[in-house]
């Protein structure tokens, strides 16, 4: 198998430019693979899908009775991402996250950007994700959003958009560091010449990010994964950054509120819990202040937040801006709070709500993607070119009727990059989702979970609907330490990766 | 540690015992049949009778034409429905894994993992039919590398001695029904004991429980008493029932904390009572009064063991300590 075949068919590609030359970053890992005997590859992908499966890497199918289970689907070749491209993903996401605390700091308290006419008040008095029960709340250090999983694509000018902004308790992390590992073990010649940057510091990061949360007075603060239980899709997430922290996972019924603190029923009685990194949505986390049929939660558990004696990781609430329409006005948050044009642009949006738009959107359905505002995993979702008439028809009705729930955006022309379809290497679409942390500072993961549409043509990634995954390399910059202008070290050879992996890797991005 | 994690580790730890003696048991009738002739094999039967699981076996199987032989296979290894089969009790191993992996060993979870997809594999149903003495071996080889592995790869903390306890309490069962297998085997053809048959019987049960090279070391001869007391007394063979309690009493008292000989709660006291009869005891004694009475009373007094464990850790809600 090689590329020599491979076309980009006027796509923009990650691994290809225009002319169908390797890009830079590519160009070791792409002769590699040219140079691969036969059927290789093949026997490679399925050496990684059996890891994957020993090592219980898989979802379970609802409704097989035979408890059947399957590994997300995985693709061996890697997405590589250039440094000039990454940092400016970098700089995009801290800039956008910033103000994203800050904007839902300001909604739970004096609503200064709704005063000053920046957003206009209903939009987030009426979006579903908004908590009135959040108003006032204080959460420790200011922050609401310590990890968010931003979702963006790359369009047919090279250029990345944010498509998403996901606030509340983002997945898939586990999947950029098990896919990781099973890269490195399938190309280890390849990942040490290309100078991939680490991601393996994920865990110690996000650990450090729940410590800080702890109150001061607290020397050896007690961090908990809480997790709705075995039947979450996501569990094996849960119980994996639970085991990389070295912390313990626990489901609701663990909990306890006792003497105004959360405690967790052990051996040897209870025991106290300071920071609950919690992957249960608000709804359910406390019967006693949201949903009240909630049999996850952990009743009372808010109070305690709000006299500050437990921290929680993401704070409720923050799923406000997770709104779609709420997400259209982020570049102005930007302005608003830091004084700074975005970095990272928005995908164009239409706000139906808007008589304008609504009409826009209305007469050109068959070129739009319409979604849901408060919907997320390739649910609520219209792909008007694909679609048909009836199903437009549908939508046209649902718009008229709430239009306040409906946003839609001109169809992005997903980049692809190449997979392993059957004995050849065929292009598909791709988005990326870098995950960041908010702590003492702002870290965002080099890398990040790239999803991609399976089926042929498919613009739709999500693992819900048919996408699989692949690792993403970042490949560090030549430069040997920042002080070095970048343009002095052209040569990148091999055997210089080494020790600049190690020594660039702390200092360029903290 | 958390209460609910202790009790999944304690019954990860027994359910993967547990499937291994199932393929003990598989293995001494095995034996059993080979050895003997024809008109005295009703072991089949005699295995399930041993196993304790004789009403759910008719009830399944009672009307098929199919062999004893295969049905008794079937029922013991694939049989979903059956608690105790291979298949099930590594589904519920495995279960159990899953909801503590992050407190057990990436190691120790890729073992029991891997065990459970050989068990799952539709291929296995084959490698049975074909060739059961290579894939029960290979099978207890499995659940040995778990033992390995977590021996190797786990603190030897609280949840460590939570699952050994409960290996240990699971294969003290284990063994006494298999010693019991002897009894129900021959309970139809008393006259029997003493005969040639009586010694292969014998030596068909020690190696059942890997016992047999241990055995010859100590005692050289087959001698039904000495076999007895070996299986049941010996301080130092890791599945004799004595060595059993002693291990598993000694790492109830590091979980508790309490010192050797006291006790403070009530699974320390029935174990404690337990082991120190066994301390004392004598073969004879335990001859005399009746080889299958005395192992139907051990059965009883670990099943109270067992209760008490689950109410001093796993159910009761612990109060503020």
């Amino acid at each position: 198998m090689n590329f020599n075949s491979y076309s980009t068919e006027g796509f923009f590609d990650e691994l290809f430019d225009a002319n169908g030359q390797p890009r830079q970053g590519a160009a070791i890992l792409i002769e590699r693979i040219n140079n691969l005997p036969k059927m290789d590859l093949i026997r490679r992908q399925k050496a990684a899908e059996t890891a994957m499966m020993n090592l219980g890497i898989t979802f379970a199918v609802y409704g097989d009775e035979q408890g059947a289970e399957k590994i997300i689907p995985f693709d061996i070749i890697p997405r590589v991402i250039e440094s000039k491209d990454w940092e400016k993903i970098e700089a995009g996401l801290k800039q956008r996250v910033m103000a994203l605390n800050l904007f839902i700091d300001d909604i739970y308290h004096d609503q200064k950007i709704l005063r000053d006419k920046i957003i206009p008040a209903e939009v987030v008095t009426s979006a579903s994700s908004f908590r009135k029960q959040c108003i006032g709340l204080d959460p420790p250090k200011g922050i609401w959003c310590h990890i968010t999983g931003t979702d963006l694509v790359r369009g047919s000018d090279g250029e990345f958009y944010v498509l998403e902004d996901n606030m509340r308790c983002p997945s898939g992390v586990s999947y950029v560091l098990e896919n990781r590992q099973i890269l490195k073990r399938t190309f280890p010649r390849v990942f040490e010449a290309s100078r991939v940057r680490p991601v393996d510091d994920y865990a110690n990061r996000l650990g450090q990010t729940l410590q800080y949360l702890a109150p001061e007075s607290i020397s050896d603060p007690k961090v908990v994964v809480l997790t709705p239980g075995t039947y979450n899709s996501a569990y094996f997430e849960h119980s994996y950054l639970a085991q990389q922290m070295g912390v313990e996972l626990v489901e609701g019924r663990d909990l306890v509120i006792h003497d105004g603190f959360v405690m967790m029923r052990t051996t040897r009685g209870l025991a106290r819990v300071d920071v609950i990194y919690r992957r249960i949505d608000d709804d359910f986390i406390d019967p006693l202040t949201f949903r009240e049929d909630s049999m996850l939660g952990v009743p009372g558990l808010i109070d305690v937040y709000r006299a500050g004696r437990v921290a929680l990781a993401n704070a409720p609430g923050t799923g406000v801006a997770d709104d779609k329409v709420i997400y259209a006005y982020v570049p102005d948050m930007i302005k608003y709070y830091l004084n700074e044009d975005a970095i990272l642009p928005n995908v164009p949006t239409y706000l139906c709500w808007r008589d304008k738009d609504r009409q826009h959107v209305l007469e050109n359905l068959e070129q739009l993607v319409v979604k849901a505002a408060n919907e997320s995993g390739g649910y609520g979702m219209l792909i008007g070119p694909a679609s048909t008439k009836q199903e437009r028809d549908d939508f046209a009705a649902k718009i008229r009727a709430t239009p306040r729930n409906y946003i839609a955006q001109p169809v992005v022309s997903l980049s692809r990059v190449p997979v392993v379809a059957g004995d050849q290497f065929e292009g598909r679409h791709v988005d990326l989702r870098p995950y960041i942390l908010y702590g003492k500072d702002v870290y965002v993961l080099p890398g990040g979970l790239t999803r991609v549409a399976l089926r042929k043509g498919s613009l739709v990634v999500n693992s819900s609907q048919g996408g699989g995954s692949k690792d993403t390399w970042v490949i560090q910059d030549h430069a040997d330490s920042p002080s070095q202008s970048q343009d002095q070290s052209q040569d990148h050879a091999s055997n210089q990766s080494n020790q600049s992996n190690q020594s660039n890797q702390s200092q360029s991005f903290t | 540690m958390l209460s609910r994690v202790a009790d999944s580790i304690y019954w990860m730890s027994r359910y993967i015992e547990r499937a291994e003696n199932t393929a003990r048991f598989v293995d001494v009738v095995r034996h059993l049949v080979l050895d003997l002739p024809d008109q005295v094999s009703n072991q089949w039967e005699s295995l399930i009778m041993a196993t304790g699981d004789n009403e759910l076996f008719e009830e399944r199987y009672g009307d098929s034409n199919e062999a004893i032989e295969t049905n008794v296979i079937k029922f013991l290894t694939f049989d979903r429905e059956n608690p105790n089969s291979i298949f099930s009790c590594l589904w519920s191993a495995r279960e159990n894994a899953r909801s503590v992996r992050e407190a057990i060993s990436s190691e120790m979870w890729e073992q029991i993992n891997r065990s459970y997809l050989m068990v799952k594999d539709p291929q296995a149903k084959d490698r049975v039919d074909n060739d059961p003495a290579a894939f029960f071996s290979h099978f207890k080889k499995a659940c040995h590398l778990f033992l390995g592995v977590t021996d190797a790869t786990m603190t030897h903390g609280e949840g460590w001695h939570f699952g050994r306890m409960g290996r240990l309490l699971e294969r003290a069962d284990k063994t006494s029904r298999l010693i019991d297998v002897k009894y129900f085997v021959l309970l139809p053809r008393i006259d029997y004991v003493g005969s040639p048959y009586d010694s292969l019987q014998w030596t068909a049960l020690l190696k059942s429980l890997s016992a047999f090279e241990m055995y010859r070391k100590k005692h050289h001869d087959i001698v039904p008493k000495r076999v007895a007391e070996f299986l049941i007394l010996d301080r130092q063979f890791p599945r004799s029932l004595h060595y059993c309690l002693i291990k598993a009493e000694e790492s109830l008292h590091a979980i508790t904390g309490s010192p050797a000989g006291t006790f403070s709660n009530l699974a320390e006291q029935h174990i404690g009572r337990l082991g120190a009869e066994i301390d004392y005891a004598e073969i004879q004694e335990i001859l005399d009064s009746g080889l299958h009475e005395y192992l139907d009373a051990f059965q009883l007094r670990l099943n109270n063991i067992g209760d008490a464990i689950v109410d001093s850790f796993f159910a009761a809600l612990p109060t503020t300590s």
